[in-house]
C-alpha cells in the first residue's frame, strides 16, 4: 500500500474509492451487485451473525447470485440480532432482523432472487448527517 | 426484477401486535385477494416502527404513505381507495401536530427526525475493518483540514465553539480541556481515549470502537495535533477482544496509509497510538485511576489537582476523552461549529448515545439529539414497556447515577436538567424498570456493584457503602427500621462529602434517587414488612386458598422441602417457616390455588 503524501491526495483517493462504490450501489440493474451487510458487532456475533454470515457467502455463490457480502458494526436493532441489510441493485436498503440459517434462505429465495419482501423487516427511523 | 408492484408493511412490533396488527394482515391479504391483486401486492408484517403511541401502523411501498392507528376494518378501503384508485386515505394519515396538516409521505415526518446519528454515522454502514470505505465517507479529512487549513488554536476554537462536552458522564467542555492541556509547556504530552466503559448496562463506546475505530483515531490524532501531543494511548478493557482486534486492524491500516506516524500527510505532524488493556475495574474510568493504571501501579484515584492536563501519564501533561467525545469530532471539524451547535439544547449540544436495556420492547442503540423527552425515547423509539406492564422508572447514570420516574417522563434530557432531577447523564446506559422491579432491590443492586468496585483507598467509600449496603439487605429482609432510613440518608450525605474519588461521591446516588421517589415502597418494607413489587423473598409468603384447592397433592409432591401437607381431596397448607419460596408449587398448581401474599 503506498502512503497518503498530502490532504490532496486524500481528496482524490476519496473520490475514486467513493465512485467505486457509487458504481456498486447505483450502476446498471443487469451489471451490479447485490449488497449485503451482516452486523457484525460483539452482539451480534454472539447472537449467530458469524453463522449467517458464512450461510450467506456459500448459498449465494451455490445458487448462482452475484453479491458482495460484508461486514458492519452494530446498526443498534440489538432485540433482534442478528441483523442484515440487504440492498438490491437500484433499490433502497432493506434490513432483516431475527436472522437465522432459515431466514436467511428465505430472504435469498424470495427477496433477493424475486423481491419480494419477507416477514421481520425492520423499518429505520433515524437521519444520516450525509449532504446535510 | 421485483414482481410485485407494491408492498403494505404492517407493524408486528409487540405494542402493535398487541392492538391486533395480525388480523390487519389477515383483512389485508383478503382485500388484495379479492381484488385480484396477489401477484401485485404483497403484505408483510415487520419489525417495530417505533411509533408504538399511534399505533397499529401501515406502510405503502414505494410511495412511503405511512398510515396510523389502522384497524382490520380498514384494510377494504387502504385496499380500494389508495391501491385500486391511487387516492389515498386521508382519515388515516399521520397529522403533524405542529401544524395540523396531513403528512403522507414518512420522510416528511418529524418522528424520523427524532434520532440523528452523528457518532453512530458509520456504524452498521461501513466494514470497520477497511479503511478505504471510512476514507469514501470522508475519513481522516478532518485531520486533513486541521493540518492544512488551521492552526491549533484555531482547530481547538472550532470544538469549543461548538459546545462540545464529555460524553464519558461528566459533561466537561471538551475545547476548554483541549485548551488547558495545550497550554501546558512539556516536551512529551499524551492523549488518551477513555474506552474503559464500566457502566452496567452501557455499550455505546464498544458498539463504536467495532463499528468505526478510524473515527476515534482520526479524533484521537486532531486532539494530538491542538494540544501538541504525538503519542495516543486507548485505554480499553480486556473483555472487549473484539473492539481490541478491530482497533488493532485500524491502526495498522492507518500507519499503512501513513495517516498515523511520521509527517502525516506532508504536514510535519507525527503522531501514533498504543492500546493499553484494563482488567475491568470500574475506578478506572476516573481519569487519574486510569492514567496509573496504565503506568502499572494500582488503579487508585488520586486527588485533583493537579489535572492530568498538568500532570498525568508519567507526569505529562495529559488529555483523556471518552470514546463517544472522539468520535464527534472529526464531523464537527468537517461540518462546522455551528452546524453542530444548531442541534440540541442551549447549554448542551448534539447528539448523545443511549444503550436501552431492561424491560424495554426495544432494546437497542440510539442516538438522539440533547432535548429529547424520556417519554419520547422510552415510548416511541424504545417501543414501550415489555408485556405492557407498568412504567416504574429509569435508570441513567449507571451506579453513579439515579432513577427517574413518571413525573420525570417530559423533562428534556441534557446533562443540566438530568442532574437536577436527581440522576445524571452517565456514559449512556438507560435500564427501564417496570412496575415487577423493587426499587429497594434496585438500590441495593447498584450498591452491591460499587462495593465490589471500591478500590478501599479512602474510608468513605470503602466502609460508608458497605454499611449502606448491609442497611439496605436489612430492609429488603424485612428487618429495617425508620431509623435505618434516616441512616441511609445521613451516611449518603456523608459518603458523598468525604469521599475521594468520583466512584464515591456519586456512589450513594441510587439510594437517595429511590429514597427521593419511592419513599412510600421503603416504608412497605419497614412499617408492613411487605415488598409492593414482590421481589424481595424474604417478604414474600405463598399461601394456599383453601376454596380452590382440591388436594390433587400435585404441590405437595413437587415441593423439593416438603413443606406442604394436607390429605388428599382436602385443602392442603404451606408451611412458611419451612418454605424457601421457590415457586414450584404455583407452577405445579392447575387450579390457580397458590398466591404469593
Amino acid at each position: 500500500m503506498t502512503k497518503v503524501k498530502s490532504l490532496a491526495d486524500l481528496k482524490k483517493m476519496k473520490e475514486t474509492l467513493q465512485s467505486k462504490i457509487d458504481l456498486r450501489e447505483k450502476g446498471d440493474a443487469s451489471e451490479s451487485l447485490v449488497q449485503i451487510k451482516v452486523a457484525m458487532a460483539t452482539c451480534g456475533i454472539a447472537s449467530g451473525a458469524k453463522t449467517v454470515m458464512e450461510f450467506m457467502m456459500e448459498e449465494l455463490e451455490k445458487r448462482g447470485v452475484q453479491a458482495v457480502v460484508t461486514q458492519t458494526g452494530c446498526m443498534g436493532y440489538c432485540y433482534a440480532e442478528p441483523t442484515i441489510e440487504v440492498k438490491l441493485p437500484g433499490k433502497e436498503p432493506v434490513i432483516f432482523g431475527y436472522v437465522d440459517t432459515k431466514k436467511a434462505d428465505d430472504i435469498i429465495e424470495k427477496y433477493i432472487k424475486n423481491g419480494e419482501f419477507v416477514d421481520g423487516i425492520i423499518p429505520t427511523n433515524y437521519e444520516t448527517i450525509d449532504n446535510k | 426484477m421485483a414482481k410485485y408492484k407494491m408492498h403494505l408493511l404492517v407493524c408486528g412490533g409487540t405494542g402493535c401486535k398487541a392492538s391486533s396488527s395480525d388480523a390487519i394482515v389477515e383483512m389485508l391479504k383478503k382485500e388484495v385477494a379479492a381484488n385480484n391483486l396477489e401477484n401485485d401486492v404483497q403484505v408483510i408484517l415487520t419489525g417495530c416502527f417505533g411509533f408504538c403511541e399511534k399505533g397499529p401502523i401501515v406502510k405503502v411501498l414505494p410511495d412511503n404513505t405511512f398510515y396510523t392507528q389502522v384497524k382490520p376494518e380498514d384494510a377494504s378501503e387502504i385496499v380500494k381507495e389508495h391501491i385500486v384508485k391511487g387516492r389515498k386515505v386521508a382519515r388515516l394519515l399521520y397529522t403533524d401536530p405542529a401544524n395540523n396538516e396531513h403528512v403522507s409521505d414518512s420522510k416528511h415526518m418529524g418522528f424520523y427526525r427524532k434520532q440523528i446519528r452523528i457518532a453512530l454515522r458509520n456504524c452498521g454502514f461501513i466494514n470497520p475493518e477497511n479503511i478505504d470505505e471510512y476514507i469514501a465517507r470522508d475519513g481522516y479529512q478532518a485531520i486533513g483540514k486541521a493540518l492544512a487549513e488551521l492552526d491549533p488554536q484555531q482547530t481547538i476554537d472550532i470544538i469549543k465553539k461548538s459546545g462540545l462536552r464529555g460524553r464519558g458522564g461528566g459533561g466537561f467542555p471538551t475545547g476548554l480541556k483541549w485548551e488547558i492541556a495545550s497550554k501546558n509547556k512539556a516536551d512529551q504530552k499524551y492523549v488518551v481515549c477513555n474506552a474503559d466503559e464500566g457502566d452496567p448496562g452501557a455499550f455505546m463506546d464498544r458498539s463504536i470502537l467495532e463499528g468505526d475505530p478510524h473515527s476515534v483515531i482520526e479524533a484521537m490524532a486532531i486532539c494530538g495535533y491542538c494540544i501538541g501531543a504525538t503519542k495516543g494511548l486507548v485505554y480499553i478493557r480486556a473483555e472487549y477482544p473484539l473492539a481490541i482486534q478491530r482497533l488493532k486492524v485500524a491502526i495498522g491500516q492507518a500507519r499503512e496509509y501513513g495517516l498515523l506516524g511520521k509527517d502525516i500527510l506532508g504536514s510535519g505532524f507525527d503522531f501514533d497510538i498504543e492500546l493499553r488493556y484494563g482488567a475491568g475495574a470500574f475506578v478506572c474510568g476516573e481519569e487519574t485511576s486510569l492514567i496509573h493504571s496504565m503506568e502499572g501501579l494500582r488503579g487508585e484515584p488520586t486527588v485533583k489537582p493537579p489535572f492530568p492536563a498538568e500532570s498525568g501519564y508519567l507526569g505529562k501533561p495529559t488529555n483523556v476523552n471518552n470514546v463517544e467525545t472522539f468520535a464527534n469530532v472529526p464531523v464537527i471539524i468537517l461540518k462546522g461549529a455551528d452546524w453542530y451547535s444548531s442541534i440540541g439544547t442551549e447549554k448542551s449540544k448534539g447528539t448523545k448515545v443511549f444503550a436501552l436495556a431492561g424491560k424495554i420492547n426495544n432494546v437497542g442503540l440510539i442516538e438522539v439529539p440533547m432535548g429529547i423527552t424520556l417519554r419520547e425515547v422510552i415510548f416511541e423509539i424504545g417501543g414501550g414497556i415489555k408485556n405492557g406492564k407498568k412504567f416504574k422508572a429509569v435508570q441513567t447514570g449507571g451506579p453513579s447515577g439515579g432513577c427517574l420516574t413518571e413525573k420525570h417522563l417530559d423533562t428534556p434530557i441534557d446533562f443540566d436538567n438530568l442532574i437536577a432531577s436527581g440522576s445524571m447523564m452517565g456514559s449512556g446506559g438507560m435500564i427501564v424498570m417496570d412496575e415487577d422491579d423493587c426499587m429497594v432491590a434496585v438500590a441495593k443492586f447498584y450498591l452491591d456493584f460499587t462495593v465490589e468496585e471500591s478500590c478501599g483507598k479512602c474510608s468513605p467509600c470503602r466502609i460508608g457503602n458497605k454499611r449502606l449496603y448491609e442497611t439496605l439487605e436489612k430492609i429488603t429482609k424485612g428487618e429495617g427500621t425508620m431509623e435505618d432510613l434516616d441512616r441511609l440518608r445521613n451516611l449518603s450525605h456523608v459518603i458523598k462529602d468525604t469521599a475521594l474519588c468520583g466512584l464515591g461521591q456519586t456512589s450513594p446516588n441510587p439510594v437517595l434517587s429511590t429514597l427521593d421517589n419511592f419513599y412510600d415502597e421503603y416504608l412497605a418494607h419497614v412499617n408492613d414488612r411487605k415488598c409492593p413489587a414482590g421481589q424481595c423473598k424474604s417478604l414474600m409468603q405463598y399461601v394456599i386458598d383453601a376454596e380452590a384447592c382440591v388436594g390433587c397433592t400435585a404441590c405437595a409432591r413437587n415441593c423439593p422441602v416438603n413443606a406442604i401437607s394436607g390429605e388428599r381431596k382436602k385443602p392442603h397448607e404451606i408451611d412458611t417457616a419451612i418454605c424457601i419460596k421457590c415457586g414450584a408449587c404455583i407452577e405445579k398448581c392447575k387450579f390457580n390455588a397458590i398466591s404469593i401474599q
